[in-house]
């Protein structure tokens, strides 16, 4: 009975460590087989491998931007390798960086858990002849060769001081829900967003707190209702992170405060479908990241084919978004998409299914 | 179950000075362990046509060796019945101390890295030091108290910002090669062997198992256990710094927020390695085998893109695998 | 001082002093109780709205996860046993069942409950089958399944979060509802304690819990079936973190992959914190609360502190050192009173 028993855990872990192995294969790289188009290939015929590194697994956010790096890469006859570690960490990105020299990529494409701390990795990435970029989340400039940027921080923070302004009449206490402390996209927004309150026409708005949720749910909750009690007389809270937004929507939702205090910010439309078609939320900004990945994507596939070479004043055609141009970023160069998109009662419907 | 474990403990500590069989050899857990690191070889070199070289071996062990520091001072406490889930955190807070040392109070960079090895073994002996004087706590609880203190006090020192720019030599430490061989992987050598003499061939090695088989008969057998805590904590402390060192070259810069949740990968080496929480028993050289296995599986998986999902039933099916093994042994005694 | 009251009374008074202080030595948390309560003190000196209905309301319900978990908790931990799987549990249940409500918005919400158990306990049961049949240590046992679960649930949830739109309102409704005016969350947590109150003081195989973890041999002998209490623990605990998974989906009207995080950590903090042995065989209910309010209030009141974010961690980690150092300080003086009165 005992052996019969082990027996059959024996071969269940077995199997589970088989299973694993082939799941990789297909799931992890997607080889495209459509052999109809021109394929690019290089030296010894094979398709060009174009990698993409995410920040984190298991995020809605950063499939999306795979979903459209991966058919940027297959209209162009290439191979797209999609990875993300476990755990937000620069640490694990430079195994996984270590890992791409190693088989010889002809691109990285990645979205930094850290500016600096890959600076190392991507460098040794670089000195071997891969092309490096970053986007969603720059790397520094000497790290990379460009970066594609979703949309000017500048115009980022600006709507949204814009926008909080507008929902609560110009006048009264604000406060910001961000993601970590060293979250490097966060800590750019709300630096552009005090700026913006520095103006003339923002003199009623007086921003209390920047608080951090560390995109953890929990957390996220207990800020924004310490937020609430400490500030009775708050107005509007900006949350330009998916997981701080949906949480502080939750909460406001809950405790019935839809049309006293205003939320807005960043976030994924489904997350925010409920909170916007309630009222607690009038309307928030996003990106479309499938654009951002897809025109990430043809960015690196025309870097590896050197038709631009990441130097200011390159242009070329990024398939269906348009010609893109490269323009200058302090010490390094970025490719700049579109202004952040509105999302209210009126759109939240049909892009709540979208992403 | 724990009669068992005492049972099993017995039974190896006769073995050990029975005349060795082959028999007795290859029962050891150690050679399993082999039996395992060769599988995972000759499986990455199947699966991947880039595994198998020299650069792609060698510059692995530089992508995994940095934590693995930190596996032995670990077996120690393990062996001593114990554990220490603060060593990600004291990695974090070394690295800081450093950083701080060289870039706002403009020490050399040598002197730096003496300030990141003091802080780390500092670490350790407040950790050392508490457990030992209110011996009614756990080691757990301590530590996490701890854990969460040095971590905040890392975030306190550097806020949101990242401190690096140390001079081009300091790359050398997680980047740098001696003749062909990792620097990373010479000191990983020199340290495991160091450790591996403390544990086997030394008095002090004895007392770690002996506190670890029974801290109260230790005690009135004359040995130190206060003492031998303390020195073994403070060597925690100091791996972690060590490991904060090279991390930090890696990364050309550090951050508050480096390290996280290293104690429960150091935890599950140690484990794999064959040193039991149960305490009293385990090898070195079955931790330095169990890193070597976790890391060439992890980067042979890696050349093949598996996803990270995959990769962590993979780790864990691992572990379980590891330790199921040996008891289809036990089993079949009784 | 007590010598000299002890010397200047008389004899019959000398009992009663003596009954009523050892009554309080006999709680063996009164160090966690004092500082909790010094804590609250504190606290609602730097900001009023602290010790307000509305704020502590808000606390028993972000408290309530973390309670439910840590009596599972205790009890593994009473066998000498831990459990670091919980949170990967907790995250594959709520991902299970969000989506199987997304996909059948007519599930009733205590089917969603009974499913998210169910999930819970097959865990525990594998986590029980291997401790218990195959004598892996439980640390092990359970860092390799918490890695399993995890992959698991990022599998399952391909990439994709449940959100709120997706949700029925009667599933949102389980953490949102009251019953009798008292939020649903703290109604479970309620009877998710009265019922271990009553399991582990009187019945049988609540005593055998106690008997396995304080002496596995004497346990043995007596003819307590070590491996059965051992498949139970864990049963039981992946159980609550199935239930707990539901809860939090529910309460936060959201599932991901990387749901509760770590947060095993906080749930092994509060029950040490309450005076669990990790050598297992102690461990009250009584101080599990304590343990878990403790870190509640942490989580509550620090935000409300108005430090700087940077200083929190640093706080959290000062406050919960004093808490486990004061409490020993005062059980060592409790205990050192008792022995200077049986001298007299």
């Amino acid at each position: 009975m005992k052996k019969f028993l082990m027996l059959l855990v024996m071969s269940a872990l077995f199997l589970s460590i088989l299973a694993g192995c082939t799941q990789g294969n297909t799931s992890g790289t997607t080889k495209n087989t459509d052999t109809e188009k021109a394929e690019k290939e290089d030296v010894n015929g094979e398709p060009l491998k174009h990698a993409f590194i995410f920040k984190n697994t298991g995020n809605p956010y950063g499939e999306k931007m795979m979903q459209g790096f991966e058919e940027a890469i297959k209209e162009s006859g290439g191979e797209a390798i999609l990875r993300a570690p476990d755990q937000p960490t620069a640490e694990a990105q430079i195994q996984i960086i270590e890992q791409l020299i190693t088989q010889k990529v002809d691109s990285i494409t990645l979205s930094g858990n850290d500016p600096d701390a890959l600076q190392p990795a991507l460098k040794k990435a670089m000195d071997s002849g891969i092309k490096v970029l970053s986007t969603d989340s720059a790397v520094n400039a000497k790290s990379r060769t460009t970066h594609v940027n979703q949309a000017d921080p500048e115009a980022i923070g600006r709507i949204q001081i814009e926008a909080i302004s507008e929902m609560i009449g110009g006048k009264g206490q604000i406060a910001v829900l961000s993601a970590t402390s060293q979250a490097t996209n966060q800590n750019l927004w709300i630096e552009y967003m005090q700026k913006e309150l520095e103006k003339d026409e923002y003199k009623g708005l007086e921003l209390v707190k920047i608080a951090y949720g560390d995109d953890l749910r929990d957390k996220s909750v207990s800020e924004t209702e310490a937020l609430l009690k400490t500030y009775p007389d708050l107005k509007g809270i900006i949350a330009p992170t998916t997981v701080g937004i949906a949480a502080a929507g939750k909460v406001l939702t809950d405790k019935n405060l839809a049309g006293k205090v205003a939320l807005t910010g960043l976030g994924l439309p489904s997350e925010m479908a409920s909170y916007i078609e309630n009222g607690v939320c009038p309307w928030m900004y996003l990106w479309n990241p499938i654009d951002v990945g897809y025109a990430a994507g043809y960015t690196a596939v025309e870097l590896v084919n050197g038709e631009i070479t990441g130097e200011v004043g390159d242009k070329f055609e990024a398939g269906r978004t348009g010609e893109k141009v490269v323009v200058e970023d302090g010490d390094g160069t970025q490719i700049m998409l579109g202004e952040p998109f509105k999302f209210d009662k009126g759109n939240i419907a049909e892009w709540k299914e979208v992403y | 179950m724990t009669s068992k474990i005492e049972e099993s403990y017995v039974h190896r500590r006769l073995e050990a000075h029975r005349p060795l069989t082959a028999k007795h050899v290859f029962l050891q857990w150690e050679w399993l362990l082999v039996l395992i690191f060769v599988g995972v070889l000759v499986m990455n070199t199947m699966l991947s046509p880039y595994f198998l070289n020299i650069t792609s071996l060698r510059d692995a062990t530089m992508v995994f060796l940095d934590k693995s520091f930190i596996v032995f001072p670990m077996a120690f406490i393990m062996i001593m019945k114990e554990i220490d889930i603060s060593v990600g955190s004291t990695v974090a807070l070394s690295s800081v101390g450093m950083a701080t040392a060289y870039n706002v109070f403009g020490l050399p960079m040598e002197a730096a890295i003496v300030v990141c090895l003091v802080v780390g073994a500092l670490c350790g002996l407040f950790n050392g030091f508490l457990i030992t004087k209110f011996p009614e706590l756990s080691a757990v609880i301590v530590t996490l108290a701890t854990m969460i203190l040095y971590r905040g006090i890392a975030y306190i020192i550097l806020e949101d910002q990242a401190s690096g720019n140390f001079p081009e030599w300091f790359g050398f430490f997680g980047w740098g090669y001696v003749y062909g061989v990792p620097f990373i992987l010479i000191v990983f050598v020199g340290i495991a062997i160091a450790f591996g003499l403390l544990l086997h061939k030394t008095t002090f090695g004895r007392k770690v198992f002996a506190i670890g088989h029974n801290d109260v008969t230790s005690k009135f057998s004359g040995v130190n256990v206060k003492k031998t805590k303390l020195i073994v904590y403070t060597l925690a402390g100091l791996m972690a710094a060590v490991t904060a060192v090279f991390l930090a070259s890696r990364m050309g810069s550090t951050r508050p927020n480096i390290a996280n949740a290293y104690e429960l990968d150091v935890i599950a080496m140690a484990a794999l390695g064959g040193i039991s929480t149960a305490g009293g028993k385990g090898r070195l050289i079955g931790t330095v085998i169990a890193i070597f296995i976790v890391g060439y599986l992890q980067y042979g998986l890696g050349l093949i893109n598996i996803p990270s999902q995959t990769l962590m039933i993979v780790i864990g099916a691992l572990l379980l695998f590891a330790v199921v093994v040996p008891k289809i042994k036990d089993l079949r005694k009784s | 001082m007590s010598t000299n009251m002890i010397d200047s009374t008389l004899p019959v008074n000398v009992e009663k002093k003596e009954s009523k202080l050892a009554k309080i030595g006999q709680f063996r948390e009164i160090g966690l109780l004092a500082f909790i309560i010094m804590l609250m003190i504190a606290v609602q000196m730097r900001n009023s709205s602290f010790l307000t209905i509305e704020n502590m309301t808000d606390m028993m319900t972000n408290t309530a996860i973390l309670l439910i978990l840590a009596v599972g908790m205790m009890l593994v931990l009473v066998t000498r046993g831990i459990d670091l799987s919980i949170g990967a549990t907790l995250a594959l249940s709520g991902m299970v069942v969000a989506q199987f409500v997304s996909n059948h918005p007519q599930t009733s919400p205590l089917v969603a409950i009974l499913m998210g158990i169910g999930i819970g306990i097959v865990c525990g049961l594998v986590i029980g089958g291997l401790v218990s049949f195959l004598g892996v240590l439980p640390i092990i046992a359970t860092l390799a399944m918490m890695n399993i679960y995890r992959g698991m649930t990022y599998m399952v949830s391909d990439g994709k979060w449940i959100s709120s739109y997706q949700m029925p309102e009667n599933f949102v409704g389980i953490a949102t509802s009251k019953i009798l005016g008292i939020n649903s969350l703290v109604v479970i947590v309620i009877i998710v304690y009265i019922v271990a109150f009553y399991f582990i003081g009187h019945t049988r195989t609540g005593r055998q819990i106690y008997a396995v973890g304080s002496n596995p041999e004497s346990a043995k002998v007596t003819g307590v079936s070590e491996k059965k209490i051992f498949l139970l623990v864990y049963t039981v605990m992946g159980g609550l973190a199935g239930l707990s998974g539901v809860l939090w989906v529910s309460k936060f009207a959201s599932a991901q992959g990387d749901t509760a995080t770590g947060f095993e950590l906080s749930v092994i903090a509060a029950c040490i914190l309450g005076g669990v042995s990790i050598a297992g065989g102690a461990g009250k209910l009584s101080g599990v609360i304590l343990g878990a309010m403790l870190i509640g209030i942490l989580n509550n009141a620090l935000p409300l502190l108005n430090v700087s974010p940077f200083w929190q961690k640093g706080i959290e980690g000062c406050i919960i050192l004093a808490a486990i150092l004061l409490n020993v300080m005062v059980k060592r003086g409790v205990e050192q009173n008792n022995l200077l009165r049986r001298r007299v």
